[in-house]
């Protein structure tokens, strides 16, 4: 691990304590996991501090684990200092029957499409985000696809015989 | 060079006549006996000195089926394949199908290329609409047909599940061949189709069960 990461560690380590729940760095990449509650005050911080500067927002997306009692979804945020070309990442975990997470458009106007796509996919409810609605998938969809109780196939198909597809 | 090898030579020279190189195709000529040049027919009819009299749906159905006017509707692949069979080598047009239009006022064959998603189904189905009657449609290809390999939440699981479909050309994607193949099956249904057949009940039906007025 980098001197650089070492700061950064320390920098969110003294801001927000044990509300930082775990520290991962899989495959070289610094990876951190916080209270859902404190993700925009984190991602201010990573923005504003002059020796994070994490200004570019490069993803965000979600995650379904139906096995983690009471956090099954994820939501993943991938940050780019590009000055100093240094990557983070930042997981919060909010509970599938009531999915509600702070947004980032406030910080990041790009996150605007990026938390619609992980709405219509995943079904985050972003708080105060300016116009959830769908961005991919058609309007009537009224489930969220990447959710795993959902199969991949096509429910609406009749024709398919499941012998012949080995089912 | 001995006296043999060049007898030899000189008698195959002779034989595939000049500069012609020795495949197949040159040393044995082709059977075409049994296998007549195709060209438009003359529908039934009778004949006399200076004039030929038939029934009018024979004559608009020579008429439609030899200057079918396609609409190529590409999404993906199927498309390139349509482009290799408007190209020189395989020629859409020896069939009366060049002018390739690309306003579905003007065309009489839709042809469905490609995967359609579920968020492109109403926009495949307003160019439908906007299509003059009489009206085929041609979905080509596994995807066309069946949402082929897509068998996702996303995609169209044929687009027959939005209107309605007169031929489907099997293949993922289809050879030109196969796509010439299923335009000669939409000239067979044109040249045969009745008058009558869109003010019909049955045809309304179909398209009532389209939800389409």
């Amino acid at each position: 691990m980098s001197t650089h990461y070492d700061t950064i560690r320390e920098i969110l380590s003294r801001q927000f304590g044990d509300r930082i729940l775990a520290w991962e760095f899989p495959y070289g990449m610094l990876s951190f996991t916080i209270q859902p509650e404190f993700n925009l005050k984190a991602l201010t911080l990573l923005y504003d501090d002059p020796d994070l500067g994490f200004q570019f927002l490069t993803d965000i997306t979600g995650v379904h684990y139906p096995e983690r009692e009471g956090q099954e979804l994820a939501v993943v945020y991938h940050l780019h200092n590009l000055a100093k070309n240094v990557r983070i990442r930042m997981k919060i975990y909010v509970p599938v029957a009531k999915p509600d997470v702070y947004t980032a458009t406030g910080l990041f106007s790009g996150a605007n499409w990026m938390e619609r796509e992980t709405y219509d996919f995943f079904g985050i409810n972003f708080i105060g985000h300016p116009d959830l609605r769908r961005v991919l998938n058609v309007d009537e969809m009224d489930y969220f696809p990447l959710r795993k109780e959902f199969p991949l196939e096509d429910q609406t198909r009749i024709d398919k015989d499941d012998e012949m597809f080995g089912r | 060079m001995s006296a043999e090898t060049l007898q030899a030579f000189v008698v195959f020279y002779n034989k595939s006549k000049y500069m012609a190189r020795p495949v197949r195709f040159n040393l044995i000529e082709k059977d075409t006996s049994d296998r007549g040049i195709n060209q438009v027919m003359m529908p039934e009819g009778h004949i006399g000195e200076g004039f030929f009299a038939t029934s009018l749906d024979k004559v608009v159905g020579l008429a439609r089926k030899n200057s079918m006017w396609p609409l190529p509707f590409a999404t993906s692949c199927c498309g390139i394949e349509f482009m290799a069979t408007m190209g020189s080598h395989y020629d859409l047009s020896r069939f009366g199908s060049e002018r390739v239009g690309f306003s579905p006022r003007q065309c009489d064959l839709l042809m469905v290329m490609g995967t359609i998603a579920k968020k492109m189904a109403p926009v495949l189905r307003q160019v439908y609409l906007q299509m003059a009657e009489p009206r085929w449609v041609m979905a080509v290809g596994a995807c066309a047909s069946s949402g082929g390999i897509f068998d996702t939440y996303s995609v169209l699981q044929g687009i027959d599940q939005v209107i309605p479909v007169d031929v489907y050309v099997p293949g993922c994607p289809p050879r030109p061949e196969a796509i010439i193949d299923g335009v000669l099956k939409i000239q067979d249904l044109v040249q045969d189709e009745s008058l009558r057949r869109r003010n019909g009940d049955q045809y309304k039906a179909l398209l009532e069960g389209y939800g389409i007025q």
